[in-house]
């Protein structure tokens, strides 16, 4: 996976757009695990909660299936932000992913920090199929910091151009 | 090149009304390989998935995506209707345009602009699909019930009386369980061994199910209809083949210690039966106490048994056996107080501070008094009781916050047998709250106090000895005074807690502990005597406290649950399951080690590569037992894992269209 890849044109064309117009809103991917915060979700929805539209739900089994290369290859493509979110440590539909998932994206959170990577981009949350209220908190929680940071411009900052 | 539809569906107005589906329906067509896209007013109606499979012969699709509502909602019903194409069920993704979208955005424009994205979302994943295949499993017939109490014994004659074999496993020399140490259960005051000893042996002498006590599970392998389980028997030291129950070995041996079975109020034997009716009605030795076995000396069962039964040699045994289904249903145990409360005496508390279960054999006609209500200190009749209620129950911070369910009832119970049998005495019930929900269980407790029991809302503080009797310290919190009551007995009504097996047998079977290792059904409300381990079950207060009624009516469920299980020969296996790619893998065993269902295994193969014939370890995915969380591919270091149905380019295929 290349990290220092270029931003795409259209993200870029995005960007610009973004930083013409005054409101910007943010684009965040969300991995949420089948079994608890997809469920969650659609609890939200059942209940009718309102919460911002830049939320993109991806489905995944487990949050242990999530591979940092996923959110990796999101923040590189344009998204603005990359949440992922399970069921709460010891309630794992598959016994322990989520365990897995704990260890492997807070270590590879704190990578991404040292790398300058804002932490409210990459966040991880534990949601419940109960939890709709919380869902959507979190979403507009997530939402607002995202739209408050700006933008993320992956990879290069803007005055290198890696294609000269 | 794949021909995909994409059918979105209006839902009436549910999405109608915030998501411009013509709009959608446009932008769905200019996606890459989409060579269809259509909306519909219902998708999941008749008429709905008609048009959808019209569409597929019309348009030669090979593969689909529905904008509708969650997958969680009608993705079965979508592949049941592709079952009827030619294209493969598993050819199908949802993009989930109403709970997710249309009902938690109200701006239209957003709205419609999200659900596109969910689409092309939708329609980047399914051009990577593959088609994915169920295998059979078959289901071995047999049950295993691991706990020989009330719901042990229920559930094994149910599953036995439908047919089926059952094997059922007891740690204890009887089957019987705390059921049977309990004199009278509430609210009809019926005998409770006179309920409970004719199942023990209808169970003991039922054709179709193998006993074993003094047995413990000790490892589970395998999956859903194919258990494979290793039961560990202790040594009896008795051949039971012999063994004709006699009894004259237990009232010949000179060994006296305290019966677990009597609570420790009273005495048993080295060579015993826990209790009369025990089943099997046949003694076991235990070894920690004979003197035989320890010094060498004795022997007096060995020469006095008529059929040459006692073997001080025995040895334990272990067997591997293969069930269909397992039915968990190991009890409770109550919380260990003196531990806990230091202020009703402790580990140094007076012997006449006792637990509901130890008044239970106290108040027995077969107990070690006969039945007579004594003091164990020095024999006499109590003539003042106090009962304390909610005792480890209720009280996070000493022990355990949640209720225990029955002991409200068996307080009342204890106060009313009490009070039938010593007419003169008081008895004082110290209470937070009454809780009697149940048939009969209110008015049960309402001629409790009509027979006198007086009921004082409050804890108690302190229990101390003075003068011979037992002052307990409390407070009447309807009356707003501090209370001192002297009393002969105090009887503690302690809360259940899970048996110390729970922990163990739970992480060997794949069932998740709660907080306070209760084992957890599957769902609270909708499938309360499943677990998330495939073909396991739970009966009785392994799930969490409960009453005889409850307890008997979840075993008789659970057995029904099996008996379904057992009503097919095959079971379709999950398709979405991991695979391990045999070129890719280097045999690490990363994905070993990290699925929570000991799925993958390390094989050898041999295989030509580069026209050399090589053999290998890689690791080999188990389809039976393979749940399809996805935790070995991202462990996976080469890259040689991948899950269907949600693999790693679907993923990342994904992610890159929402980025577009």
């Amino acid at each position: 996976m290349p990290v220092n890849e270029a931003p795409t044109a259209s993200a870029a064309t995005a960007a610009t757009a973004a930083t013409a117009a005054t409101a910007f809103e943010p684009t965040i991917l969300a991995f949420c695990c089948h079994w608890c915060t997809y469920s969650g979700a659609d609890l939200a929805g059942l209940n009718r909660m309102s919460y911002p539209a830049n939320v993109r739900v991806l489905r995944v089994p487990c949050s242990g299936r999530v591979n940092p290369q996923f959110v990796l290859t999101a923040l590189n493509k344009g998204c603005d932000g990359v949440l992922v979110c399970g069921c709460h440590p010891g309630d794992c539909h598959y016994v322990s992913g989520n365990y897995f998932a704990r260890r492997r994206l807070m270590a590879f959170k704190r990578l991404l920090e040292f790398t300058g990577l804002e932490p409210e981009r990459f966040q991880v949350r534990w949601i419940s199929g109960s939890e709709a209220g919380k869902f959507r908190d979190t979403v507009i929680e997530v939402c607002d910091q995202i739209r408050a940071l700006g933008p993320y411009r992956s990879g290069v900052s803007d005055d290198v151009s890696l294609n000269g | 090149m794949s021909r995909i539809g994409v059918f979105i569906c209006h839902c009436g107005s549910n999405i109608g009304a915030t998501v411009d589906v013509p709009k959608v329906v446009e932008a769905a067509r200019t996606l890459p390989h989409v060579v269809y896209a259509d909306d519909n007013k219902y998708t999941c109606s008749d008429p709905g998935q008609q048009s959808i499979r019209d569409a597929i012969e019309e348009h030669d699709l090979d593969r689909i995506v529905i904008a509708s509502c969650s997958p969680r909602m009608h993705e079965l019903t979508f592949r049941k209707m592709l079952h009827q194409t030619r294209i493969n069920p598993y050819l199908l993704e949802i993009a989930n345009i109403r709970e997710q979208c249309s009902w938690v955005h109200k701006d239209i424009e957003a709205g419609t602009a999200k659900a596109i994205d969910l689409v092309r979302m939708a329609a980047a994943k399914i051009d990577r699909d593959t088609p994915l295949y169920t295998t059979t499993i078959p289901v071995n017939k047999r049950a295993l019930v691991i706990g020989g109490g009330i719901a042990g014994m229920q559930a094994a004659l149910d599953i036995a009386d439908a047919g089926y074999p059952v094997t059922l496993v007891e740690k204890e020399p009887s089957l019987g369980g705390k059921m049977v140490m309990l004199d009278k259960t509430f609210p009809t005051m019926d005998c409770s061994a006179c309920i409970c000893t004719p199942k023990m042996a209808e169970v003991g002498t039922h054709p179709r199910i193998e006993v074993r006590t003094c047995a413990e599970v000790e490892k589970v392998a395998g999956y859903v209809g194919n258990f494979e389980v290793t039961i560990r028997e202790a040594p009896k030291h008795v051949d039971y083949e012999l063994c004709t129950g006699c009894g004259l070995c237990e009232s010949k041996c000179p060994t006296k210690i305290t019966s677990e079975f009597d609570q420790g109020l009273g005495k048993r034997k080295a060579i015993y039966k826990p209790f009369a009716q025990a089943v099997p009605s046949k003694p076991t030795i235990d070894a920690a106490h004979c003197r035989k076995i320890n010094e060498g000396k004795c022997g007096v069962c060995e020469k006095l048994c008529p059929t040459g039964a006692i073997r001080f040699d025995d040895e334990e045994k272990r067997s591997t056996e293969t069930y269909g289904a397992i039915i968990v249903a190991i009890g409770y145990q109550l919380i260990d107080w003196a531990d806990l409360y230091g202020e009703y005496g402790g580990r140094v508390a007076s012997p006449n501070v006792i637990t509901g279960l130890q008044f239970e054999r106290l108040v027995n006609a077969s107990g070690p008094t006969e039945g007579h209500i004594q003091r164990p200190s020095d024999g006499t009749e109590p003539k003042s009781v106090v009962i304390v209620k909610c005792v480890g129950s209720r009280d996070p911070h000493k022990g355990k916050a949640y209720c225990s369910r029955a002991c409200c009832m068996y307080g009342a119970k204890h106060a009313h047998q009490y009070l039938d049998k010593v007419p003169d005495g008081r008895c004082y019930v110290f209470y937070m709250d009454v809780r009697t929900p149940g048939k009969g269980y209110d008015e049960f407790y309402m001629n409790t106090q009509r027979d006198g029991a007086v009921y004082l809302r409050g804890r108690v503080s302190k229990i101390y000895e003075q003068g011979g009797k037992l002052v307990c310290l409390g407070e009447d919190t309807l009356a707003g005074a501090t209370v001192q009551v002297e009393a002969d007995l105090v009887v503690l009504e302690t809360a259940m807690v899970p048996a110390d097996d729970a922990d163990r047998l739970g992480s060997m079977l794949g069932v998740t502990r709660d907080k306070d290792l209760w084992l957890s059904e599957a769902h609270p409300k909708l499938r309360p005597v499943e677990t998330n381990s495939g073909g396991v079950y739970l009966a009785g207060t392994c799930q969490g406290p409960k009453d005889i009624p409850d307890t008997v009516a979840q075993a008789s469920a659970a057995a029904m649950k099996v008996c379904i299980l057992f009503s097919k020969d095959e079971l379709e296996s999950n398709a979405m399951i991991a695979g391990s790619d045999v070129g890719l893998c280097n045999g690490c065993g990363a994905c070993v080690a990290i699925c929570p269902y000991q799925a993958v295994t390390l094989e050898e193969v041999t295989r030509r590569e580069n026209s050399v014939m090589v053999t290998r370890t890689v690791s080999n995915v188990n389809p039976g037992l393979c749940q399809g969380c996805g935790a070995c591919t991202v462990a996976c270091k080469p890259g040689a894992m991948d899950l269907k149905g949600f693999s790693d380019e679907q993923i990342m295929r994904e992610v890159e269209a929402l980025c577009l």
